[in-house]
């Protein structure tokens, strides 16, 4: 279908104050085709939704290197269903021990993408995983 | 769930349900045809909205700036949409949408509402998709449209078509002269902004565009889509987005320019835009028309002809006109 791109929002909730990876994985995506929004640091899960909604998104990519992955993502996912947002795609990128990845799953993320995963591996999931708008 | 049938969808926008007012902007970049069947029931009620254009190049401030203008007219109990065009890469039809980082996210205030979107270099330019993401904001009650773009080329002239008012922006000069490359910026400006009011060089860089204005303002230029009147000479200002510094003088510079204007269709720029949209749309049905249904082959014969030079392209278009006419074949 896709002869307009996925539309991805990539945000960075919690604390932590590097955004470094989060900005190589949006632009890493913007080359690999898809249109990327990009909210900047220090996003609450409240942000994150918001946007997601204002900016009708296919997809949302958390990236957290916090630690706080298992209080912040269940939080948004859980939002993201308040607001009726049920047709977007959840991935997170950080350091997720193995253990906690079962329970986001649970919670309703798609897929978690540990420190080694190239962009094109990212891409090329949410390619055929995701469903697009409207 | 929100509704998949457009008048619904629309319905629900209408009564505040704000992913559908998404939905719907989605439809509109996509340019479906469930965009078309919302604007019908949306476009009646939008007019009321003040739209304005914020351009200039980039690293100017605009974003921080729209996010100052947020804070403002929130003061003032007015409900603020925001569509915030970045460009798209025409090789990989990607595009890193940023403009949100600048802008305070105001979660949880629903008469906020900030969308970006990415050019796409569609045909026909970028002034269908805003005009109409300006509508259906100002349809679902939205006093103040604001709708960023880079000005760099073509936008910003786009910009100024979907706009009541184009605010252009710049940063202090830090060399001797305004460069000259602003003039396209500057013909569009109702209201010339100097942001970065902190750094050194702002008041006299003020001063310059000042100068360069003086006797730019006139009347009844020439007709034409994108073409607007501009009756006086552009106010400048400067600000700091940063702090605020110098935003409620443009509030009250944005609330004059909108006051001087004469009301609904005699204004020249409403009456443009009006006409734009018309015939940005008839000339897509004419080659819907002709590219479809039972005219398809007529019209590929007769192209075949002009690519062997058997027929002349004029008289081409006055053939497939008059197919259009007799209303067959
Ligand atoms: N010193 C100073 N920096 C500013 C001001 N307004 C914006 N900036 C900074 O300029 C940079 C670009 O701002 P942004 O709003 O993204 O510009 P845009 O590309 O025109 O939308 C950011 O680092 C802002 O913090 C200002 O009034 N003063
Ligand atoms: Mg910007």
């Amino acid at each position: 279908m896709p002869d307009r791109p996925l539309k991805v929002l990539i945000a960075k909730p919690g604390l932590d104050g590097h955004d470094r990876g989060a900005k190589v994985l949006a632009r890493g995506l913007r080359d690999e085709g898809f249109e990327v929004v990009y909210t900047g640091l220090r996003q609450t899960p409240e942000m994150v939704v918001t946007a997601a909604l204002q900016e009708d998104v296919d997809v949302v990519g958390l990236s957290i290197l916090s630690g706080a992955h298992m209080t912040l993502v269940p939080k948004v996912c859980r939002l993201l269903r308040e607001q009726g947002i049920d047709d977007v795609l959840v991935v997170v990128g950080g350091i997720i021990p193995d253990d906690d990845v079962a329970a986001l799953k649970e919670a309703g993320v798609a897929a978690t993408f540990g420190p080694g995963t190239t962009i094109g591996e990212v891409a090329e999931f949410l390619r055929s995983n995701a469903k697009p708008r409207g | 769930m929100i509704p998949a049938d457009p008048d619904a969808l629309a319905q629900a926008a209408l009564g505040g349900d704000r992913r559908a007012l998404a939905r719907i902007l989605t439809a509109v970049e996509n340019r479906t045809p469930a965009a078309e069947a919302a604007l019908r029931i949306l476009y009646p009620k939008a007019g009321r909205a003040h739209l304005v254009g914020i351009t200039g190049p980039p690293g100017s401030g605009k974003s921080t700036l729209v996010s100052a203008i947020i804070a403002n007219a929130r003061e003032a109990g007015r409900a603020v949409g925001v569509v915030a065009v970045a460009p798209s890469s025409p090789i990989t039809g990607g595009a890193l949408l940023g403009d949100r980082v600048r802008m305070q996210s105001y979660a949880g205030d629903s008469s906020v509402f900030i969308r970006s979107m990415a050019a796409r270099g569609h045909a026909g330019g970028l002034a269908p998709t805003s005009t109409a993401a300006a509508a259906v904001l100002d349809a679902c009650g939205f006093d103040l449209v604001l709708l960023e773009t880079v000005g760099t080329g073509q936008s910003e002239v786009e910009v100024a078509a979907a706009a009541d008012t184009t605010v252009v922006l710049e940063a202090p000069e830090m060399g001797d002269e305004v460069q000259a490359i602003k003039a396209g910026l500057l013909e569009v400006a109702d209201i010339v902004v100097v942001n970065k009011g902190d750094r050194p060089g702002a008041q006299r860089t003020a001063s310059q565009l000042r100068a360069m204005l003086v006797g730019s303002g006139r009347v009844g230029r020439r007709e034409g889509s994108n073409d607007r009147p501009r009756p006086k000479e552009p106010e400048v200002l400067v600000t700091t987005a940063t702090t605020g510094d110098g935003v409620p003088e443009l509030m009250a510079a944005l609330a004059r320019h909108r006051q001087g204007r004469p009301s609904g269709a005699d204004d020249p720029t409403r009456r443009a835009r009006a006409a734009a949209q018309v015939w940005a749309i008839l000339g897509d049905r004419v080659r819907a028309e002709l590219e479809g249904g039972s005219r398809v082959a007529t019209t590929e014969a007769v192209i075949r002809e002009v690519a062997e030079h058997r027929l002349d392209p004029f008289g081409a278009a006055d053939r497939l006109l008059a197919t259009l006419r007799t209303g067959g074949q």
